[in-house]
């Protein structure tokens, strides 16, 4: 029985390994993706081109442009002179956001002890908009008070101190929340694709009825299929986990066994799901096309990884509530970026073992031991 | 003894009768002929018998085992060659038989003296990819993964279809040396020539058999005398002047002859001669010969469809 | 028989790489003629056919079919030629009707020569009662007759059918050369590929291809007496072991 096991599982790897498409996907497809994520889209503020329109031009304006300019954050594109010239410099896409100060802004600032400055940014991509905005308002403001500590050498008592901590990521890096995602949908798009293309392969050849007519229980031509994706899916996640951390610097900080058995869990619960493709789908091409449209879009744009689940309409919330990947990603961010225990994730793990022993009941129980 | 056991055996796909009850038995030892078309029901009455799908109706016994029941027994006991040749493409000769061998929990070594005659012709060419092979490789190989345990019984379902003459007549020899091993063969083909190679056929249409014995039985039940004809005109007048022939009973072509039999039983030759010549055919040749089994399921195709 | 040749080959070659797949094939059809072209799979039959169709550039040597040049004119060929194939033939979703008006279509006949020819065609066959039936409801034995009325619907002054029986039960085939008889007394051409050696003995002439060549050719009677052979498997194994053949 184990020397069958053994056969059939070296046979698989044969395939996958005279595969060059398999390799591909196996090997390619996380490498590019986190050259993707990590390097090429990244949400974060950093050179933003801004443009500034001073109407004061005095002691105040040209220190608070210097003090938002010195920072890593904005870029100053140029010095405007009318409000007509930043309309022209958003829509030719050269700023993507400008700081105006009125006429008399220092006079104002030091008879009324307030000023306003207005603070225009480019909202067609809104997250960053707002992130643009809110960063240069701090920079005024920080400006500000430390003006105020500067003459009464004490703080004004009306204003209030907000001091914003970034807790876990405190340089807001997109990677940190990337590195654990990819994790999540690789291991999706390996495990459930893979198998069940391995298994709807053997039923469009036609080997797969030689393999029923073997003496063959049905368990051990299951179990040969899933341990080598296994094996491929858990070198592929270290191979990402290595990638994160030692090139965008994304720490582990929670224990790394846990991490792995979490991960292995996980590996279980997807490759169950692929073996539920296979015995949905008669054809590759159908299996395939499960795999992508019903199962790895709804994880890329449901699980959290991309839309946090919060904001979305409830139908969705209840949709992301049975995709496996939400509660993964979950657990793999706590982990990685929170240090969290076994306990701060106890019900989420509890909920994949549980999603696990339903697939694989399913699965065993519709993988036919016949034909038709 | 019967190796195998069928009664009134039926099964249907939804609207579609696949098998309308069917009887017969294989005895030990025998090479058991299935021929006939595509769709006459040989892979399903095959996939019945090893197991792989369940019958609806009927009494069905292989090896004194039920299949839809004791269907480990069975699986343990045949050797299984589908239609298309299952074998995987990406693996090589010697790959694939190992891997076969593994399921079957055996070796190579171990069945070596039965396959030996077959694996000699292939095992030059061990490290190539099966993908690569001839159609008549590919056959000797998934035959040798059929019979890597030793089976009881052995199943074929079409080996020879698509497969040039050449290998078509190595195939049948292998097939007939496999007997000194006590292996009972069960082998589909829509080759009607075929039927000669074998112990005893079923000659199945739609869903039916349409008889069952020896070739030779077979082919002499013809209950008619047949005629092959030739003239120096090409087949198609000759066939039309023939459906005008009052006394035509059927006429088909027949390789580079017409099979023609009359409604009379007498020798018709003189006279058949001379209306052809009122047609204007000349170099007329008529020539009783012997029923074949083609000229047998052809009457009997055509019997039951009335 | 009209002796017009409607397809000549001299040295017709097709090479992938280092491997002739056919290597200097010469022969011809004669117009109305029932040529069938045999060989073992891998023995470059389909190669050869797919140059004769317009569907593969050959590497060397000259070849006309319905006086067209297989280098130059392959839009042309295609025009004039009908094909058949036992792997695809007609769309099992499509009606019988919907399949001979795309198929007529593809040929460019008129609505008109498509609704006459087409109804000839349906009454010819007996198949009023199904016109309006998808394909797939229609028994098997029935198809490949349907396949081969809609691949000569368009009048093509040849005809390729590749391996068109395979499978068919014997009376179907045999009403299936009747159709090919009657299409080669109407004055098409006629080239068939197929596995069954019986049949090649309906053929005019025959050639058999082996390992891209080809190794024999003419009527099924003088290659029978050339070989020494009873029927057409012999002198097929005769001719693929290798024995020598005298070329007349």
């Amino acid at each position: 029985m184990f020397d069958r096991l053994k056969g059939i599982i070296k046979k698989e790897f044969y395939h996958i390994f005279r595969d060059q498409r398999t390799l591909l996907i196996l090997f390619g497809i996380p490498i590019v993706q986190i050259v993707l994520f990590g390097f090429a889209i990244s949400n974060e503020i950093k050179n933003v081109k801004i443009a500034v329109l001073d109407l004061s031009k005095d002691e105040h304006s040209t220190q608070i442009t210097d003090k938002v300019l010195s920072t890593s954050y904005f870029d100053l594109d140029s010095y405007l002179t009318t409000f007509d010239e930043i309309d022209d410099g958003f829509q030719k896409g050269r700023i993507k956001a400008a700081l105006v100060f009125p006429p008399k802004f220092g006079e104002t600032l030091r008879k009324e002890n307030k000023a306003d400055v207005q603070i225009i940014s480019d909202a067609t991509d809104p997250n960053t908009g707002t992130q643009i905005g809110s960063y240069l308002q701090l920079q005024v403001q920080q400006y500000l008070m430390e003006q105020e500590l500067k003459i009464t050498s004490m703080p004004p008592p009306a204003l209030i101190n907000t001091e914003v901590e970034m807790r876990y990521n405190p340089e807001l890096k997109s990677v940190y929340m990337f590195v654990p995602g990819l994790i999540t949908i690789i291991l999706m798009l390996v495990c459930t694709m893979m198998t069940s293309i391995a298994i709807t392969r053997e039923k469009e050849t036609g080997t797969m009825e030689v393999l029923l007519a073997s003496p063959m229980h049905a368990s051990i031509i299951l179990l040969g299929k899933v341990i080598p994706y296994l094996l491929l899916s858990f070198v592929n996640a270290s191979f990402i986990i290595a990638l994160g951390k030692f090139i965008f610097e994304v720490p582990v900080m929670g224990s790394y066994a846990l991490l792995i058995g979490e991960i292995i869990l996980y590996c279980l619960v997807v490759l169950a799901l692929g073996i539920f493709v296979s015995t949905v789908a008669e054809t590759q091409q159908l299996a395939l096309m499960i795999s992508l449209f019903a199962l790895f879009l709804p994880t890329m744009l449901l699980s959290g990884f991309i839309f946090p689940i919060e904001n979305m309409p409830l139908p969705l919330q209840i949709v992301s509530k049975i995709v496996p990947a939400t509660y993964f990603n979950i657990i793999i961010k706590s982990i990685m970026l929170k240090g969290a225990t076994l306990s701060f994730i106890l019900k989420e793990t509890l909920i994949l073992v549980g999603i696990f022993f339903l697939l694989m009941g399913v699965s065993i129980k519709r993988f036919k031991i016949r034909l038709e | 003894m019967a190796v195998i056991e069928v009664k009134n055996l039926r099964k249907s796909y939804g609207e579609v009768k696949a098998l309308k009850g069917i009887s017969f038995d294989v005895k030990q030892n025998e090479i058991f002929g299935l021929i006939g078309p595509d769709g006459a029901g040989k892979s399903t009455l095959i996939r019945i018998l090893n197991s792989l799908i369940l019958s609806d109706e009927g009494h069905v016994s292989v090896m004194g085992k039920d299949p839809n029941k004791q269907y480990q027994y069975i699986r343990n006991h045949i050797g299984y060659m589908p239609g298309r040749f299952s074998l995987y493409e990406d693996l090589s000769v010697k790959e694939n038989l190992e891997f076969f061998a593994t399921i079957f929990g055996t070796t190579i070594k171990k069945s070596y003296n039965l396959i030996k005659d077959i694996y000699q012709q292939i095992e030059p060419f061990n490290d190539r990819k099966a993908g690569a092979l001839s159609g008549g490789m590919k056959q000797k190989l998934a035959l040798c993964s059929a019979l890597i345990h030793y089976p009881k019984v052995l199943f074929l379902d079409e080996p020879t279809t698509g497969v040039d003459p050449v290998s078509r007549k190595e195939f049948w020899q292998i097939i007939k040396g496999l007997h000194q091993h006590n292996i009972t063969i069960i082998v589909s083909t829509p080759y009607m020539d075929e039927a000669d190679l074998c112990d005893r056929v079923a000659l199945m249409n739609d869903g039916e058999i349409l008889r069952i014995d020896t070739p030779q039985n077979v082919a002499s039940s013809l209950g008619k005398t047949l005629y092959a004809l030739e003239t120096n005109e090409g087949n198609y007048k000759l066939i039309k002047a023939l459906r005008e022939y009052p006394y035509m009973d059927s006429v088909f072509p027949f390789g580079e002859k017409l099979h023609y039999t009359d409604q009379r039983e007498n020798d018709i030759s003189s006279e058949l001669n001379s209306y052809l010549k009122d047609k204007g055919f000349s170099k007329i040749s008529i020539e009783r010969i012997a029923s074949n089994t083609e000229d047998v399921f052809i009457r009997l195709m055509n019997n039951q469809k009335q | 028989m009209d002796s017009e040749k409607i397809i000549e080959t001299t040295k017709l070659t097709k090479a992938f790489g280092d491997f002739k797949a056919v290597n200097e094939i010469s022969f011809d059809v004669k117009k109305g003629e029932i040529f069938g072209f045999l060989g073992a799979n891998g023995a470059g039959k389909s190669t050869a056919m797919k140059m004769l169709t317009g569907l593969l550039s050959p590497t060397s040597g000259e070849a006309t079919v319905a006086g067209f040049d297989v280098f130059t004119q392959q839009e042309k060929i295609k025009k004039n030629i009908g094909y058949m194939s036992q792997k695809f033939s007609l769309y099992d979703d499509l009606s019988l009707l919907e399949n001979i008006k795309f198929f007529g279509g593809i040929y460019g006949l008129s609505k008109e020569q498509l609704n006459e020819r087409g109804n000839t065609m349906i009454e010819r066959l007996g198949l009023s009662d199904v016109r309006n039936k998808l394909l797939k409801e229609v028994p098997l034995g029935w198809k490949q007759k349907i396949a081969f009325s809609v691949a000569t619907l368009h009048q093509p002054k040849i005809v390729f059918l590749d391996e068109p029986t395979g499978g068919v039960d014997p009376i179907t085939r045999r009403q299936f050369w009747e159709m090919i008889y009657e299409a080669a007394d109407n004055g098409t051409t006629v080239f068939v590929t197929t596995h069954y050696m019986d049949e090649a003995e309906y053929c005019n002439r025959i050639s058999m291809m082996v390992d891209g060549r080809i190794a024999g050719y003419g009527s099924p009677k003088e290659l029978k007496s050339d070989f020494n052979s009873e029927n057409m498997d012999e002198v097929f194994v005769k001719i693929a072991r290798g024995e020598n053949y005298k070329l007349q």
